[in-house]
């Protein structure tokens, strides 16, 4: 049986709106300088807008750069919601309890996140209308569906939404507990949006319906996403993007960095609200082991990737992958992306003790993204550098300033939006918390000591 | 030929042969090229950068090791795929196959992804990273019959599609060699031809069959509508 803390229902009231109802000088401080941060990205793009792509490192061989990796990286950071909360809800993972809403919110702010990127990183953005909505408005022609340009934002937008619907079901019960416990307009706003939410049975079991279904619907959305972002590189004509394993590699790799991001999160955030109560060594424990099966399964893709393109011994291939493996700077970028994303973290991983220091996993999920970040960037530059037998231009990408820039704004821009969202809403489900405490509360019958609540399964 | 004519419905059929046995590797055609179709100045800092808008360009390599060394010459154009990778890829069908064999390149529909140009082989299309710019002075040397393109959008060659559609319009016949893209014009060896593929007594169709021809990356099926002719020289 799983241990829990005793909490009674008031003490986990208080603890997690305690943000909700008044705010801290740090709360204030973090969210200006992450506001400062996003206002500097938002002008380098005003800037790169004005004055053209140029102003990135981009060149004619190589046409995509790090706006196209951090779309990636975005899109695999917002693979730990469908993750933490959908699989886990579905298998009964009691660990889950404390992060399914945290993991939820990211992927909704990652995923908006990366739909900015390839709006970031096309040639005329203002035009971008044309491509992501199929409306026939004035051009008298459709998007080509052929493109998996076309399939990108049709597999992100239906994550999005779907996401958003989670977050929100999963929301009412705790928007209606902060509606009885405030006055004024925050009563009136916060009334609204729990949509006349009053904890009566019949509301509780659609709501839990609401719940179990949109876990499963959003389930083939958890194969369908980063498969469809794959293709973009799978569908191409470019050596060593044009390889089937790219779909299930993507996936799980998505789903290393997403996991290990809410790792992060949920350490940040234990330490900013104080949630020392709600996040335990035990449930870092979990979520640790749960990335060692995923980190090794994503090393096995990667290892295919690279043995498949070994085995064709195909030319253009092999110069690319020697590009990637002994040539620096890409040599050292390989060895900084395989050591930071397994080498280091996993085998760390295996001791209990490090799984158990917040410390310790603050650091290794931190690596484990950054290393994922490289990942990325790896796959997509040397492949067009060396796309061909006639590139004849033998210069690397140095990615600019305005580029870094608008990397290290996105960033910001999901912290900014997590920490307003935590602001507002408790990052921890109390209603969650609350059935938590109700399924290990106990009571004596006779001599013995029985569970006050039998689960069903 | 099956592969040659995917495009039954319109007359012409475009396609280009170039004599690598006659190139010298000159750059008129490249020159010509950029005057014809309003291509920018590429100073010295566009091929730093690597961003240099050549809609051909003449590629040369080695052959041979010192002493005994040529300098061998391949002129790159958009080879016009009949099976083009970049197409396929385009989310605003701003590429796409007319039905005279081309591969068009619709300025106004291009919102600047870039994944034709990483989906092509042959590095034929390029990208407009600044807002071009010319010289006072040659301002009005701008050809009135191609479009400027701006910043943001990708662009190759044509063909010469301008001087197609004026020779051709309102269902014209012509004659073949009755005009030719600047840079066939301007070939002072004769190395390239130009002309209707669907047209069996035209030059590019004798040539098209030549034994020396080849086509370039053949292997991965783009099925161009360029030709290369060149001697196989055993010992060289």
């Amino acid at each position: 049986m799983y241990y829990r803390r005793t909490l009674t229902d008031a003490q986990i009231n208080r603890e997690l709106l305690d943000v909700v109802f008044r705010t801290p000088m740090w709360w204030v401080v973090i969210v200006s300088c992450l506001g400062l941060i996003v206002a500097g990205a938002a002008s380098a793009f005003g800037f790169m807008m004005n004055q053209g792509l140029g102003v990135t490192g981009l060149q004619q061989p190589i046409f995509w750069g790090f706006f196209i990796t951090n779309f990636i990286f975005w899109v695999g950071i917002s693979h730990a919601g469908v993750m933490i909360s959908a699989i886990l809800r579905l298998s009964q993972a009691e660990w889950r309890r404390p992060m399914v809403r945290a993991a939820e919110t990211m992927t909704v702010f990652a995923l908006m996140t990366s739909l900015l990127q390839p709006l970031i990183h096309a040639g005329r953005p203002w035009r971008i209308f044309y491509w992501v909505f199929p409306y026939d408005w004035a051009r008298g022609i459709w998007p080509d569906v052929r493109s998996p340009l076309v399939w990108d934002p049709t597999a992100i937008i239906t994550y999005l939404t779907s996401s958003s619907l989670f977050v929100y079901t999963a929301l009412i019960p705790d928007l209606a507990i902060i509606r009885d416990r405030s006055t004024g307009w925050r009563r009136t706003v916060y009334g609204i949006l729990a949509l006349g939410w009053h904890g009566n049975p019949r509301q509780w079991k659609l709501q839990g319906i609401a719940g179990i279904l949109l876990s499963a619907l959003i389930l083939p959305v958890f194969v369908s996403v980063h498969s469809i972002v794959s293709w973009d590189f799978g569908v191409s004509l470019v050596p060593s993007w044009h390889v089937t394993v790219f779909a299930p590699y993507f996936v799980i790799g998505a789903v290393h960095s997403g996991v290990s991001a809410v790792v992060t999160l949920m350490i940040l955030m234990r330490k900013l609200y104080k949630l020392e109560n709600f996040i335990w060594e035990e449930h870092i424990d979990a979520v640790a082991r749960l990335l060692i099966v995923v980190a090794t399964a994503w090393l096995f893709f990667f290892w295919l990737d690279l043995v498949f393109a070994l085995w064709l011994k195909e030319e253009q291939e092999m110069t690319v992958w020697h590009l990637r493996l002994f040539e620096p700077p890409w040599s050292w970028l390989f060895l900084a992306f395989i050591v930071f994303s397994y080498i280091i973290p996993v085998p760390l991983w295996m001791f209990r003790r490090v799984r158990r220091s917040f410390t310790w996993m603050l650091w290794t999920s931190l690596m484990v993204n950054v290393g994922m970040f490289l990942e990325r960037l790896i796959i997509i530059v040397p492949a067009l550098m060396r796309k061909g037998p006639w590139v004849f231009t033998y210069d690397t990408y140095r990615p600019s300033a305005v580029e870094v820039t608008l990397i290290v704004g996105s960033i910001a821009l999901v912290a900014l939006l997590l920490m307003l969202f935590s602001k507002f809403f408790p990052l921890i489900p109390v209603w969650e918390e609350k059935e938590g405490q109700k399924l290990i509360d106990e009571v004596k019958v006779g001599d013995r000591v029985i569970p006050a609540l039998v689960k069903e399964h | 030929m099956a592969t040659r004519t995917q495009s039954t419905r319109a007359d012409h059929k475009w396609g280009m042969v170039i004599d690598l046995d006659r190139c010298t590797g000159c750059q008129a055609c490249v020159i010509a090229c950029q005057s014809e179709n309003n291509i920018p100045l590429n100073d010295q800092s566009a091929f730093l950068d690597g961003r240099a808008i050549e809609w051909i360009r003449v590629e040369r390599y080695w052959e041979g090791d010192y002493p005994d060394i040529k300098a061998r010459f391949l002129p790159v154009l958009c080879q016009h795929c009949d099976n083009a990778p970049c197409e396929s890829v385009c989310p605003v069908y701003a590429t796409y196959h007319n039905n005279e064999g081309l591969n068009v390149q619709v300025y106004n529909r291009c919102v600047g992804t870039r994944f034709c140009g990483n989906n092509c082989p042959y590095h034929a299309r390029l990208f407009n990273y600044w807002e071009p710019v010319w010289p006072e002075d040659l301002r009005n040397q701008l050809n009135p019959d191609v479009t400027v393109r701006t910043r943001g959008i990708m662009e190759k060659c044509t063909f010469c599609i301008q001087r197609i559609r004026r020779s051709t319009r309102g269902g014209k016949q012509v004659e073949d060699q009755a005009f030719n893209p600047a840079c066939v014009q301007a070939c002072p060896t004769d190395a390239m031809t130009f002309g209707d593929l669907n047209n069996p007594d035209s030059r590019v169709s004798q040539k098209w069959e030549d034994e020396r021809a080849f086509r370039v990356l053949e292997a991965l099926g783009t099925n161009p509508s360029v030709k290369y002719l060149k001697q196989v020289d055993a010992h060289a």
